[in-house]
C-alpha cells in the first residue's frame, strides 16, 4: 500500500525551543520547517477532538455528501473562467459598428459589450470554450446547490446546531440567482436584453417605489447606457465577494460542527465515523474538483450554450420565440406566465398584482419559507437537542411530504416557464398547458404530499416488519397441516440497529405545566395551536418496535423453528 | 443533554452493535490486484501530459474556421478539440487520484468523538465576567449618555452613507415621467416607416392579412442610447384586416385607414416587443409570457397575464398616400406602474 | 373636336367608349396594383382546363366549385399561383381534414398537375405568381447584405419562428414551423401569400431583395459550424434540461463511484 508520509498525531510534540529535530520518519520537510518556524501550523493542525481543523479530521463518506462539493467546485471554476473572460469583455453599452470576424453580423450596430462577447467567441482562441465552460458551470452551480439543499432538507441536517449554516446556505442560494441573472444580462444579446426588459417591467410594477427603483437601477429610462456596467460590478465584484465570504463561513461551520452522518452501526449523535481528511479526503475531494472541472470542460466542448451570435445584438423591437431565462429563474418566469391578469386601481394608482405577486412575492415567499423552516419545525416538535445522525426521510413523513410538495410546486412553476416549448415539443395547446398549470401549481403539491406521506408510512411499516420478522427468503414452505407460508430470514443485528435508530417523540401537549418528558417541554407553556401542529406532525407515525416486541418476535420465530425441527 | 441515559433501551430497542467489521478489499489482499490498480493510476496520469501537449498543438495548429462533421452536423473544430483534450486531461487527473484513494489508500473507518456546539458553562461564565469587567472599565453605567450618544451618532451616520445614492438615476417625478416613460416621439403627421429599412408605407400597398413591423420616421435621426430608449417605446405594428370582420368602436372610427390599424409593439405586461400575429384570428401573442391581444377588437386582452389593452395609434394618410400618425399615443406604452391610474385605458365595452 | 362631335352619335361609339374605359381601368389597375401581381389570364387554356378538372376533384368540396370559398375553406380568389405552389408542394393541400393548423405531409401531385392547378387558380383572380429564382435566390449577395438579412429576420420572423428558425408555439395548439431546410422559394411564397395564420409580407414592406437577404442569412446561419450539440436550437429551456441530465447526472454518478465501498475480498 502506498502510504504517504503524514504528520502523525502520535509523533512527539515539536519542541519549540530546539528547532533542530531528531532524525526520523516524522520530521517535517525543509520548506515546511521554514514555514513552521514562522507560523505554528503544526500546532494548529495537530489537535484532535476539538472544533478546529486538523489533518486527520474525520469526514463521513456518502455520495450525497458530495453534492455541496459540486457547488463549491463549480464556484471555483466560475472564478477561474470568469477571470479569463474579464480580460477581453468590455462592459460598455456604447454603440459601435461590428467589424469582427463573424460574417453574419458584419456592419451591424451593436454595443461594445456584445461586440466583445463576439470577439471572445470568434477571435480569441479558446474564448468560446471558456465562455461555454463558464455558462455550464453556472448552471451546475445553482443546480448542485439546489440538490445539496434538498439533501440537507430531507435528512434533517438543518436541525440544531446547524440552523445558522442552513441560513447561510439560503443566503448563498438567493445570491446565486442574482449572480446568474447578472451574468445572463452582460453579453447584451437579444436574449439578455429581453431578460433585462422583463426585469425593468418587473421592477416598475412594485407598488409605491416601482418607477423610482426602475430609474435608480437603470440610471433613467430603459435601457439607458449604465445598466450593463452596473451589473458587471454586481457580477464580478459585489456578489462574488459576498458569496466567497459566505462560502468560507459555510465551510468553517462544517468543520466546527463536524459533518453529520447517516444512521448505522457504531454511528451516534456523539461521534463521527468516516475517513481522515489527509490523505483520503485530500485525494477524494481534490480529485472530485478535477472531475467537476473536467466534466464542465467536456460540456463546454461538446454542448452549445447561449449562442449569442445567433440571437444578435439587443434591439428593443426584436424578440425570439423561446425567450426564456436560464433554468434557475424558470420557476419565476412560469409564475409570471400563468398568473391571471389582476390589476387594481386605488385612488388614482395602479397595483400590478399580475407582475409583482409572481415576480417579487414568490421569490420572497420561497426564501422566507426556506429560512424559517428549521425554526418552524423546532417550534412544532419542541426539539432542543443537537442532532448529528441524519434522519432517513421515511422516518419524518410530514417533513418529507412537505419537501416533496414544495418540489412539486416548484416543478409546476418551472414547467409553466417552458409552456411554449412543452406545447411545440409535445403537440399540446399553449393555452391549455397554461390553464392546466394554473390549477396544477395548487393541486399537484397536495397530491404529492399525500402520496409521499403514505409511501413514508408504508416504508416505516415495512422496516418494522423487517426488524420483527426478518426478510423474505423467497422460499415457500408447506406446513404439515397443508398451509403454505414464506420463510423469513432474520436480518443482521447491524441492520436491525440501523432500522430502529431513529428517535420517536410524543406530540407536545397544550398547557402550562411540564410535559411528562420534562426535558423537551421545559419552562414555558405550550399554546393550543402549537399542540395541534405538533399532534399533526407526529400524529400518524408508525411506532417502531420496542425491545420487548423484538424479543417476543424472536422467541416466536425460535419456537417455529423448533416445532418444525420436531415435526421432521 | 446527556446521551447515555437509562432510557436508552427505550430509545434504541436494539443496542448499538458498534462499528461493523472491517473487510479488506481485493487490492489489500491480492498483490496482483493492487499492482493492476497501481498501473491504471500511473497510466491515467501519464496520458495527461500527452493530452496537455495535444491541447497546445490544437491551439496553434487548428484554424478558427475549420469544422468537423459528425452525423451531418458541423462542429467548430477548435472548440471541440481544445475542450476534448483539455477536459479529458483534467478529468483524468481527478479519476486517477480518486482511484488511488479508493483502491490503494487505507479504507479503515475511523471514529472521532464530537463536542457539543455550545461552549462549556465555565467558558461562558469566564467570558461573561470579562465582558462585565470591560463594561465596568468603560464607566458607561455611570455615564450613560456616552452610549446613547454613540448609538445615535452611528445611526445618523447611515444618512450621509445612503444619501449619495440618490443620484443613482434621475428622480421620476411627475414632470420627468411626462418627458420619459409617458412620451414617445410620435407626433401628428409623422410617417410610419418599415423597421430596418425605414421605407415609408403607402396605404394602398398593404394587403388584408399583412403585418408590418414599423417605426416612426424620426427614429432614424437618433443614435446610441437615445435610439435604444426611443425604440423601446415607439415601436409599432401595422396590420390590415377586412374592416367588415373587425370591431371598431365609435371613438376610434377615424383611427384606421381602410382596415389598416396600428398598435404599440410594446406589451403592456412587462414590455416585450410583440409581433406574433395570427392573420385569421387577428390575435397577437407575446412570445415572452403569452399575453394575447385581439387586434380586431381595439387590442383588448383575450388571454394571459397582461391586464391592459395594447395602445392603439391613430393613423391617416398624407397627400402622397403614405401612412402618418394623427398624433401621439393617447396612453403611455408598456407596462403599468404605480403612479398612473390605468383604469381609464380602453377596455371591454368602451365605445 | 369636330371629328369627335360628329362621330359622337355613331352607333359604335358606346361600345368603343366602353372598351376604352375598360382598357384605361385595366391599365390603371395594372399600374397601381402591387408589383408581384400578374394578369388574371395566363392564356394557357389547356392547362387551365386540366387544372379546373383537378380542382373539382380535390379542392372544390371545401373551397367551392369556383374557388369562391365555403364553410370549410377560404376563398381562393386572388391567392395566386404562389399560394397553390406552396400549399400543394408542401403537402398541406389537399387537407386530410380541417383543423387548427394543417400539417406538412408528402405531396402526391406531379409537377405538371401542380402547374395546371396553379394556372387554374391564377385565373380566379390576380395574385402572386410563382417566383423566379432571381426573386429569392441569395446568390451574389454581399456579407453586409446577408448581415442585414439577419436584422430583417430578427425583426420580422424570429418572434414566431425563433432566433435560428427552430419554430415556436402559437395560441391554441397552433405552431410556427421550423425553417431549417425550407427552400428559398417556399419562404418567398409563404411571405407573399400568408399561409394559414402567418401574416402577409408583401413587396411593399419586404421587397424581393430583402427576402433574398433573409433566405441568404438563414442558409448561412444553418451552415455555420455549431459550438456543440445545440438541442434543436430551443434556447435556455433545453440548455437547462441538459445541464441537469448530462451535468448533474454524470456528476452524481461520479459521486456514487467516489463514495461507494466497492468490491470486498469476502
Amino acid at each position: 500500500m502506498a502510504e504517504p508520509t503524514t504528520v502523525s498525531s502520535t509523533s512527539p510534540a515539536l519542541d519549540v525551543k530546539t528547532p533542530e529535530q531528531p532524525a526520523g520518519i516524522n520530521k517535517l520537510a525543509g520548506p515546511a520547517t521554514w514555514v513552521d518556524d514562522r507560523l505554528p501550523l503544526a500546532s494548529m493542525f495537530k489537535y484532535k477532538n476539538k472544533a478546529n481543523f486538523y489533518v486527520k479530521k474525520v469526514f463521513p463518506d456518502h455520495w450525497s455528501f458530495l453534492l455541496g462539493e459540486i457547488a463549491l467546485y463549480s464556484f471555483i471554476i466560475l472564478l477561474l473562467t470568469g477571470i479569463f473572460l474579464t480580460i477581453w469583455f468590455k462592459p460598455s453599452m456604447a454603440e459601435i459598428e461590428y467589424e469582427g470576424s463573424y460574417q453574419l453580423m458584419r456592419g451591424l450596430p451593436m454595443s461594445e459589450a456584445f461586440a466583445s462577447t463576439l470577439a471572445l467567441s470568434f477571435d480569441i482562441r479558446g474564448g468560446l470554450l471558456v465562455r461555454q465552460i463558464h455558462h455550464w458551470a453556472a448552471m451546475l452551480f445553482v443546480a448542485s446547490a439546489t440538490i445539496h439543499m434538498l439533501r440537507v432538507f430531507f435528512t434533517g441536517a438543518f436541525r440544531k446546531p446547524r440552523e445558522l449554516n442552513w441560513l447561510i446556505g439560503v443566503g448563498m442560494f438567493s445570491m446565486s440567482l442574482i449572480e446568474g441573472f447578472a451574468g445572463y444580462s452582460l453579453p447584451d444579446d437579444l436574449l439578455s436584453g429581453t431578460g433585462l426588459r422583463f426585469v425593468d417591467g418587473l421592477i416598475r410594477s412594485i407598488p409605491l417605489i416601482g418607477t423610482w427603483a426602475e430609474f435608480f437601477i437603470f440610471g433613467g429610462e430603459f435601457p439607458g447606457d449604465l445598466v450593463i456596467a452596473r451589473l458587471y460590478m454586481v457580477h464580478i465584484l459585489l456578489v462574488p465577494a459576498l458569496l466567497l465570504g459566505l462560502v468560507v463561513a459555510h465551510l468553517a461551520l462544517v468543520i466546527y460542527h463536524k459533518h453529520t452522518h447517516y444512521p448505522g452501526p457504531g454511528r451516534t449523535d456523539r461521534n463521527v465515523v468516516g475517513y481522515p481528511f489527509f490523505p483520503i479526503y485530500v485525494a477524494k475531494a481534490g480529485g472530485f474538483f478535477f472531475i467537476v472541472f473536467g466534466v464542465s470542460i467536456l460540456m463546454g466542448a461538446t454542448m452549445s450554450i447561449n449562442p449569442v451570435w445567433k440571437f444578435g445584438p439587443y434591439n428593443p423591437a426584436q424578440v425570439t420565440a423561446g425567450s426564456q431565462p436560464d433554468w434557475y429563474m424558470g420557476w419565476v418566469e412560469g409564475a409570471i406566465r400563468i398568473m391571471p391578469n389582476w390589476e387594481w386601481h386605488l385612488a388614482g394608482t395602479t397595483w400590478s398584482w399580475n407582475v409583482v405577486l409572481p415576480g417579487m412575492g414568490l421569490m420572497g415567499l420561497l426564501f422566507g419559507v426556506l429560512g424559517a423552516y428549521p425554526f418552524i419545525e423546532a417550534w412544532i416538535t419542541g426539539d432542543k437537542n443537537e442532532h448529528h445522525v441524519l434522519d432517513r426521510p421515511r422516518n419524518v413523513p410530514n417533513r418529507t411530504g412537505l419537501g416533496v410538495a414544495g418540489m412539486t410546486m416548484y416543478s409546476m412553476f418551472w414547467l409553466a416557464g417552458g409552456n411554449d416549448i412543452l406545447a411545440t415539443q409535445f403537440k399540446l395547446s399553449l393555452n391549455q398547458v397554461t390553464e392546466f398549470m394554473r390549477i396544477a401549481v395548487f393541486v399537484a403539491p397536495v397530491i404529492a404530499f399525500l402520496i409521499t406521506k403514505r409511501i413514508c408510512l408504508s416504508l416505516q411499516r415495512a422496516d418494522a416488519e423487517r426488524v420483527l420478522h426478518g426478510s423474505e427468503s423467497g422460499v415457500i414452505e408447506r406446513a404439515p397441516d397443508g398451509s403454505y407460508s414464506e420463510a423469513h430470514v432474520p436480518i443482521t443485528n447491524d441492520e436491525a440497529f440501523t432500522l430502529t435508530q431513529h428517535e420517536q417523540y410524543p406530540a407536545l401537549q397544550a398547557g402550562p405545566s411540564l410535559d411528562a418528558n420534562g426535558v423537551r417541554n421545559k419552562g414555558k407553556g405550550v399554546s393550543a395551536l402549537r399542540a395541534r401542529a405538533s399532534r399533526w406532525y407526529f400524529g400518524q407515525e408508525i411506532t417502531k418496535p420496542t425491545a420487548a416486541e423484538i424479543e417476543q418476535a424472536k422467541h416466536h420465530a425460535d419456537e417455529d423453528e423448533s416445532t418444525k425441527a420436531l415435526g421432521h | 443533554m446527556s446521551v447515555e441515559t437509562s432510557k436508552d433501551v427505550e430509545r434504541f430497542p436494539i443496542p448499538n452493535p458498534g462499528l461493523e467489521e472491517h473487510v479488506e478489499r481485493f487490492t489489500d489482499v491480492d498483490k496482483a490486484a493492487g499492482d493492476r490498480a497501481y498501473h491504471q493510476i500511473v497510466m491515467m496520469l501519464a496520458s495527461v501530459p500527452v493530452l496537455a501537449i495535444a491541447f497546445v498543438v490544437v491551439y496553434f495548429a487548428v484554424p478558427k474556421e475549420t469544422y468537423l462533421s459528425v452525423f451531418a452536423d458541423r462542429y467548430n473544430a477548435q472548440n471541440l478539440l481544445l475542450g476534448l483534450t483539455g477536459g479529458l486531461a483534467v478529468l483524468l487527473i481527478g479519476v486517477a487520484v480518486i482511484h488511488w484513494a479508493r483502491t490503494l489508500m487505507s479504507d479503515e473507518e475511523m471514529v472521532e468523538d464530537r463536542h457539543f456546539a455550545a461552549s462549556p458553562d465555565a467558558d461562558r461564565e469566564e467570558i461573561a465576567a470579562d465582558l462585565a469587567w470591560g463594561i465596568e472599565q468603560t464607566g458607561i453605567a455611570r455615564r450613560g449618555m456616552i452610549g446613547k450618544a454613540l448609538a445615535g451618532a452611528l445611526g445618523v451616520l447611515a444618512l450621509p452613507a445612503l444619501v449619495p445614492l440618490a443620484d443613482l438615476g434621475p428622480w421620476p417625478t411627475a414632470e420627468l415621467r411626462k418627458e420619459t416613460i409617458e412620451k414617445t416621439i410620435w407626433a401628428p403627421g409623422m410617417r410610419l416607416v418599415n423597421d430596418v429599412t425605414y421605407q415609408p408605407l403607402k396605404a394602398s400597398d398593404l394587403e388584408v392579412g399583412q403585418l408590418v413591423n414599423a417605426q416612426p420616421e424620426k427614429l432614424h435621426d437618433l443614435h446610441g442610447t437615445a435610439f435604444q430608449v426611443e425604440k423601446s417605446k415607439s415601436s409599432i405594428i401595422i396590420v390590415r384586416m377586412d374592416p367588415n370582420t373587425i370591431k371598431i368602436p365609435e371613438s376610434r372610427k377615424d383611427w384606421h385607414v381602410g382596415g389598416i390599424l396600428c398598435y404599440s409593439k410594446i406589451c403592456t405586461h412587462v414590455g416585450c416587443p410583440i409581433s406574433l400575429w395570427e392573420q385569421q384570428t387577428h390575435h397577437l401573442l407575446c412570445p415572452c409570457h403569452q399575453s394575447t391581444f385581439d387586434l380586431g377588437n381595439s387590442g383588448l386582452v383575450v388571454f394571459g397575464p397582461a391586464a391592459r389593452a395594447l395602445p392603439q395609434l391613430a393613423i391617416t394618410t398624407d397627400a402622397e398616400g403614405y401612412l402618418i400618425a394623427k398624433g401621439p399615443f393617447t396612453v403611455p406604452v408598456g407596462p403599468s406602474y404605480f403612479e398612473r391610474d390605468s383604469s381609464l385605458d380602453f377596455k371591454e365595452g368602451d365605445q | 373636336m369636330r371629328f369627335l362631335t360628329s362621330k359622337r352619335r355613331h352607333k359604335a361609339a358606346k361600345p368603343v367608349l366602353l372598351a376604352l374605359a375598360l382598357l384605361l381601368t385595366g391599365l390603371l389597375y395594372a399600374a397601381m396594383s402591387p408589383a408581384a401581381r400578374v394578369s388574371a389570364d395566363t392564356g394557357n387554356s389547356a392547362l387551365v382546363a386540366e387544372g379546373d378538372g383537378l380542382f373539382k376533384v380535390a379542392c372544390a368540396s371545401c373551397h367551392g366549385l369556383n374557388g369562391e370559398g365555403g364553410t370549410q375553406g377560404p376563398s381562393l380568389i386572388g391567392v395566386g399561383a404562389a399560394s397553390v405552389d406552396f400549399q400543394v408542394t408542401t403537402g398541406r393541400m389537399p387537407a386530410a381534414r380541417p383543423g387548427a393548423q394543417l400539417p406538412r405531409k408528402t405531396n402526391t401531385y406531379t409537377a405538371e398537375e401542380i402547374e395546371a392547378l396553379m394556372a387554374y387558380v391564377a385565373t380566379l383572380g390576380p395574385g402572386p405568381a410563382r417566383p423566379a429564382p432571381a426573386q429569392y435566390d441569395p446568390a451574389g449577395l454581399t456579407e453586409e447584405e446577408i448581415a442585414r438579412g439577419g436584422e430583417l429576420f430578427r425583426t420580422n420572423c424570429s418572434a414566431c419562428h425563433n432566433f435560428e428558425g427552430a419554430g415556436g408555439a402559437l395560441p391554441n395548439g397552433k405552431y410556427a414551423l421550423p425553417l431549417k431546410g425550407i427552400s428559398g422559394e417556399h419562404i418567398w411564397e409563404a411571405l407573399r401569400t400568408g399561409p394559414q395564420q402567418m401574416p402577409v409580407f408583401n413587396a411593399s414592406a419586404l421587397p424581393d431583395e430583402d427576402v433574398r437577404a433573409i433566405v441568404g442569412y438563414l442558409e448561412e446561419l444553418h451552415a455555420t459550424p455549431s459550438s456543440g450539440l445545440s438541442f434543436g436550437g430551443l434556447g435556455p429551456v433545453a440548455e437547462g434540461f441538459f445541464a441537469w441530465v448530462v451535468g448533474i447526472g454524470s456528476l452524481v454518478l461520479f459521486s456514487v463511484w467516489i463514495a461507494a465501498k466497492g468490491a470486498r475480498a469476502k
